[in-house]
């Protein structure tokens, strides 16, 4: 058995399935991966093969239908819903599609949602999330609700909210998939700095030149790893 | 940026329920906030003021019986006796405690009264004349107890030296209370100054009418009123015993005085003499039927104004929390306790309830009840008052409170506990 403090990240056998009635479709078809700490990780395919589904086995926001999912040595296949959502709160970082930053809430207030729900002080939480948001060159937008922010801005936040309590893995689905390309070359840029500080990153994309920036691409094919280089 | 290791508390979550519902309001559109606060403020005046008009109807009419009947004790003779024994003694011991402010006795006798005397009647034709209580008071002091002279409605209160002088109650006039029936009787066209004959006993009198009391208090409605020392004679009563004592007790005196007073003449042994209430014992059954009644009627409108005001939160709540589906599955995705979001709606929702029942009772006990007391609801059988006591009110509070957190918990946690993933991705 490996060491698993070696691999961040180990997938055994990962069967996803959806049942719609009587047709069973399987989207991963047992898949086996490893993904060391600090990695740079893209995920890649073309849609429908899998990445996306992939990506919410690892980051525990969905429960394989068979397989081992093991995160820092922790076997979290079976975890109960409140263990998960503690681990996903303590542990991960998200940067969803469509940034899915909460409307009510202004850049401030979205980045130390998390902080709060893990017992930082709101004068604290709100410093953090300040500083998080001046890194990703948001320092004069921290009292602008999502509305009055463009999709880039919108993007930077959301990845403000995900590294603002430096989780171990931080999850990134298609990140720039709505975004200009200034705005994309933006966020990459952002995720190599945050890699090149030791950051794990795993992140699902179909723009090869963003593969190339990362230390590993994963090609899916089918709902089966195809290629990796 | 170093990490900290903090646990998942219950205090967080409070937190951040906090957090989020506070924003979530502050950040909501004004006028949507506004109109659920109205809905939460009509609900809860809904629950408060039918069942208060309701209970008031015959709360005003309890009252109205101590104020203008009983006063706050009435003594009055045993079943098997003819009178109040040992009248003068109990009348010394009342005139002695502190507390006591007037003592009116009261000389009762049944007997009828006729305004057909002084014609001869035909076979076929019935008397214009009724059965009725007499009451033998002393003017001055019976109106300083109940303040009857106030209801007088056509005529003039009686004067304390007017022998031949009588008031009558308007349930006896046909012109007030336009009912014939085989057991009940009135009498027609009488005016003020017409003369009626009044027999007791076989003992007749010639008396004139002075005046109408209507007062919604059948004790005097249901009563002629003349001077004591003229019923006295007519019932030939020779000893000094009366047949009832009201007492008025000082202004502001509660029950619990009345009962105070009912003791201490309990304790000289008085209850073998008369029969010693309070003006809650004394009052009538039927009215203390009618007001369970209607208290019942009160609490059953009532329930439906607290399933009107569950199904209001919840509607408000489930709506809210629908078009908020992918918000609380990101929140859930980034982390955030599921109970912190259901609390956070939970808070919306008594927020909204707190508010409502905040301006409802502004409204209520700055606006409605001082009103209404000032401007009794005409009813025929009492003027309506808006009852609503603080504890009653504070217990619809509360009930409001916790339909309002059962509401606003069921569709919060009918969202939340959905897949997170699904609400994410709007599946």
């Amino acid at each position: 058995m490996k060491n698993p403090k070696e691999n961040i990240i180990e997938i055994k056998q990962i069967v996803k399935s959806f049942v719609d009635g009587d047709k069973v479709t399987t989207v991963l078809k047992g898949i086996d991966l490893e993904i060391k700490r600090g990695e740079f990780v893209a995920i890649m395919g073309r849609s429908g093969a899998g990445k996306s589904t992939l990506l919410y086995q690892i980051s525990l926001l969905d429960h394989a239908t068979s397989g081992e999912i093991w995160v820092d040595g922790i076997n979290v296949t079976d975890m109960h819903e409140d263990e998960r959502v503690s681990f996903r709160l303590k542990e991960l970082g998200y940067v969803f599609q469509d940034y899915a930053l909460l409307p009510d809430l202004n850049a401030r207030e979205n980045v130390a949602v998390p902080l709060i729900m893990q017992g930082y002080a709101m004068e604290e939480a709100y410093q953090i999330a300040e500083k998080t948001l001046v890194r990703v060159g948001l320092g004069h937008r921290v009292h602008n609700l999502p509305s009055k922010l463009s999709g880039g801005e919108q993007q930077r936040v959301s990845i403000a909210r995900a590294i603002a309590h430096s989780p171990k893995i931080l999850f990134a689905d298609e990140p720039t998939a709505n975004l200009d390309t200034e705005s994309s070359a933006m966020v990459l840029k952002i995720f190599q700095e945050l890699n090149a500080e030791g950051q794990t990153i795993v992140m699902v994309t179909h723009e090869d030149e963003y593969g190339d920036a990362t230390d590993r691409v994963i090609f899916l094919k089918d709902g089966q790893l195809s290629d990796e280089r | 940026m170093p990490k900290k290791n903090k646990s998942l508390s219950n205090t967080n979550i409070w937190r951040v329920a906090f957090f989020l519902a506070y924003r979530q309001i502050k950040r909501a559109s004004l006028w949507t906030t506004l109109l659920i606060i109205a809905v939460m403020t009509l609900t809860f005046l809904n629950l408060v003021v039918v069942n208060g008009v309701l209970v008031g109807l015959i709360q005003s009419s309890v009252e109205a019986q101590r104020e203008r009947g009983t006063g706050d004790v009435l003594v009055s003779r045993l079943q098997q006796k003819n009178q109040v024994e040992k009248s003068q003694e109990i009348l010394s011991v009342l005139h002695n405690l502190s507390d006591v402010t007037v003592v009116s006795s009261r000389y009762t006798a049944s007997g009828n009264l006729n305004a057909d005397y002084r014609r001869k009647l035909r076979q076929d034709e019935t008397p214009n004349k009724v059965g009725a209580n007499f009451v033998g008071i002393d003017p001055i002091i019976e109106d300083k107890i109940t303040g009857i002279s106030k209801y007088i409605v056509e005529g003039a209160y009686l004067q304390d030296n007017d022998v031949d002088g009588i008031i009558i109650g308007a349930n006896f006039l046909y012109k007030y209370t336009p009912i014939e029936t085989a057991g009940f009787q009135t009498l027609k066209d009488i005016s003020i100054g017409q003369k009626l004959k009044l027999t007791i006993n076989g003992n007749s009198k010639e008396v004139i009418v002075r005046g109408v009391i209507k007062s919604k208090v059948d004790d005097n409605d249901f009563r002629v009123f003349m001077l004591g020392t003229e019923l006295r004679k007519l019932i030939g009563r020779t000893d000094v015993n009366v047949d009832e004592i009201a007492v008025k007790l000082l202004p502001g005196a509660t029950e619990s005085d009345a009962v105070r007073v009912k003791q201490l003449l309990l304790n000289n042994g008085f209850d073998e003499s008369a029969k010693i209430q309070t003006f809650i014992e004394a009052q009538p059954k039927f009215l203390k039927d009618i007001a369970a009644t209607f208290g019942l009627l009160g609490d059953m409108i009532g329930s439906i104004g607290l399933a009107v005001a569950s199904i209001t939160i919840f509607i408000v709540i489930f709506v809210n929390a629908i078009t908020r589906r992918k918000f609380i599955g990101i929140l859930k995705g980034i982390g955030v306790h599921p109970k912190a979001i259901e609390v956070s709606y939970i808070m919306q929702s008594i927020f909204y309830a707190v508010t409502g029942s905040l301006i409802g009772l502004v409204l209520l006990y700055g606006f409605l009840v001082p009103f209404i007391d000032a401007h009794p609801i005409n009813f025929p059988f009492s003027d309506g008052i808006l009852y609503a006591p603080y504890f009653g009110t504070f217990v619809r509070v509360i009930l409001l409170l916790i339909t309002t957190i059962i509401a606003g918990y069921i569709p919060a946690r009918m969202i939340v506990k959905k897949n997170t993933l699904d609400a994410i991705l709007g599946r």
